[in-house]
Order: structure tokens, then sequence, then C-alpha cells
């Protein structure tokens, strides 16, 4: 898996060839630094180790610090890992990777992290569909999750059964989007569809082949 | 650069600029629109009032209606879209607002609109 860490900047559409209006994803992608290589010998696995988006000193603990000086760089915001660069992007330490590492054209994967929806009901959250009708004598119960299990036995409810709760604000990930174009001179990148997250928020662009 | 501008600058890029004459609600318009019929192409005119125009940047859009046969026809155009060959302005009309969805209501000697002497 290869790929960048990013921001999401916001929602466009372009056109295709053939006229038709496509939406797509703004991402700020890199530059990130490689901030470590991880070994088999050492760790147990192969990875290298990316940084993104500088932030002040007086923000950085010491340990984090040390970590970023080792690289020679200044504090970074975002820290994450990814393994199995392709040979021909094996990359040292402190090195510089931009979006020029993606093609256009080419289908990747996003992840991020979902907006969060607060306490939501069963039929927001897990699609119920409510219980009855409005009229006929029913009320109170148009969006209620219905009967939650058996009477005496089991005597209690199931573990796992889907109610209302917190909603939103997971960790998503987004399969098999095409990178529509590259735009280098402002590390941008841009994705066909939608991607997890409010305007703004770290993600990170994945891509396995 | 902050994301809005970021945005701009996308869309910027992305999209070829077309000089389209400058027209508002009120105005009488007629949009050369292509066509593809199998391999063929070919233009269609629509000439009518502007109703309104609305959105921003790329998604910008302008709604034209005209009256076919005793039945009103209106038509959204994407601004940008890039089978627009071509606008027209064949009249600067003048209305008090942005929207004029009134004129869905008028009919004959009442959907005139004052012409704007130049």
């Amino acid at each position: 898996m290869s790929g960048l860490i990013g921001k999401k900047v916001g929602m466009t559409s372009i056109y295709d060839a053939n006229g038709k209006n496509i939406p797509c994803t703004v991402i700020e992608a890199g530059p990130c630094v490689v901030t470590q290589i991880r070994s088999k010998e050492k760790e147990g696995y192969d990875a290298i180790q990316l940084a993104f988006e500088d932030k002040k000193e007086k923000y950085t603990t010491k340990a984090e610090l040390g970590h970023f000086k080792k690289a020679g760089i200044t504090p970074k915001k975002v820290v994450a890992e990814f393994t199995r660069f392709e040979p021909d992007h094996q990359k040292v330490f402190g090195d510089i990777l931009k979006v020029d590492i993606f093609v256009e054209g080419e289908y990747i994967d996003v992840v991020g992290t979902s907006k969060g929806k607060g306490f939501q009901g069963v039929v927001k959250r897990h699609h119920f569909h409510g219980v009855g009708e409005k009229t006929h004598g029913q009320h109170d119960r148009l969006r209620a999750p219905g009967s939650v299990g058996a009477s005496s036995w089991p005597s209690r409810v199931w573990p796992g059964l889907r109610m209302a709760g917190r909603m939103g604000g997971n960790r998503v990930k987004v399969l098999n989007l095409q990178i529509l174009k590259i735009i280098l001179e402002k590390n941008l990148v841009l994705v066909k569809g939608a991607i997890p997250g409010p305007n703004g928020a770290y993600v990170i662009i994945e891509r396995w082949k | 650069m902050n994301r809005a501008e970021i945005i701009k600058f996308v869309e910027d890029t992305v999209i070829e600029k077309k000089d389209y004459p400058r027209f508002k609600a009120g105005d009488t318009i007629t949009v050369h629109y292509k066509i593809k019929e199998g391999t063929k192409e070919r233009i269609q005119n629509f000439t009518g009032v502007v109703l309104q125009r609305s959105g921003k940047g790329i998604n910008s859009t302008f709604t034209v209606r005209k009256i076919s046969g005793n039945v009103g026809v209106e038509r959204i155009f994407p601004l940008s879209s890039p089978f627009i060959d071509q606008i027209d302005v064949n009249k600067h009309g003048v209305v008090r607002r942005a929207r004029i969805f009134y004129m869905r209501e008028l009919r004959g000697k009442k959907a005139r609109i004052k012409e704007e002497r130049v």
C-alpha cells in the first residue's frame, strides 16, 4: 500500500470528454515527509511512516520533537504508516513525497473520519422502518424500534442488537475512487465522488494495486 | 490559500472560460444548444425569458421559459455546460426582482416585460 496523507478541501464538479457533469472532491495531498523506516529485522514488518502539515513547536511534546528532529524536519500534525511502497518508489529517511506518485485515471481508496451525527434513533442509524402507521388509532410509535426480543426465554436482550445511540464519527474507508485530475504545483488531487468527513478533515489516500 | 480559493482555482483550471454576454432575469435570450443524435451533432435554439440565475462558480445555472403552443416550457441550463455553443441576448427587460417566478401565472398581454432603453 502506497499513498499520502491529505486534507479534504471540498466538493465541486467537472465535465468529462462526453460533456457529462461529474461530482468530485478536492483533496490537498502532501507534501509528506518520510519520518521513519520500519524494517522486518527491527520492528517485524516493512513500512514507512509519513508526516503531513506543520505545527508549532510549542504544541509539540518533547518525545514527538525528538522523533521529528531525527528526520531533520519541523514538527508535523499528522503521522501515518504505509506498507509496501513499490520498488521504484522505495523511499529513504527524510524524503519528500508529492502527488506525482499517483497517476490520473487510476483507482484509490480514501480513509477518513465520518461526520458525527450525535445520538440518533434506529430509523436514521440502522435504516429501520419504524413501527406501523401514523393513523388508525396508533400514535407515539412512528419511529420506534419495535420488539427487542422474546419473553421468558432468553429473559434478556441479545448482545449486539441494533438500537439507538451515537452515530457517525467513525473511521470510514471508501473504496475504488477514480483520480480525475492531479494539479502538482498546488498539491491537489481531484477524486470522483464523495469522501467521508467535513471539509478541512485529514484523510489518508491509499493505493493498493 | 483558504478552501474557497482552492476550489475556485480548481474550477478555473478545469473549465475553459467562455465569453457569454451579460444577462439577468427578465432578459429574452437565445441559447444555442448542441444536441448529439447518434454520431451527428446539430444545434438547437431555445428562445425565452430568463426567470432566474442561480448558484455560483462551476455549478451556476439559469432558467429559461418560453410558451410553446400555449404550453409553458422551462429549461434549466448549467452555465458552464460544454453543450452550450452560444448565448444571444435579444432583449434586456426591466424587472424589479432577481427571480421572476410570477411570470408563470401570467398569460398573453400581461406576460409582457418592459424593454430597457439603451
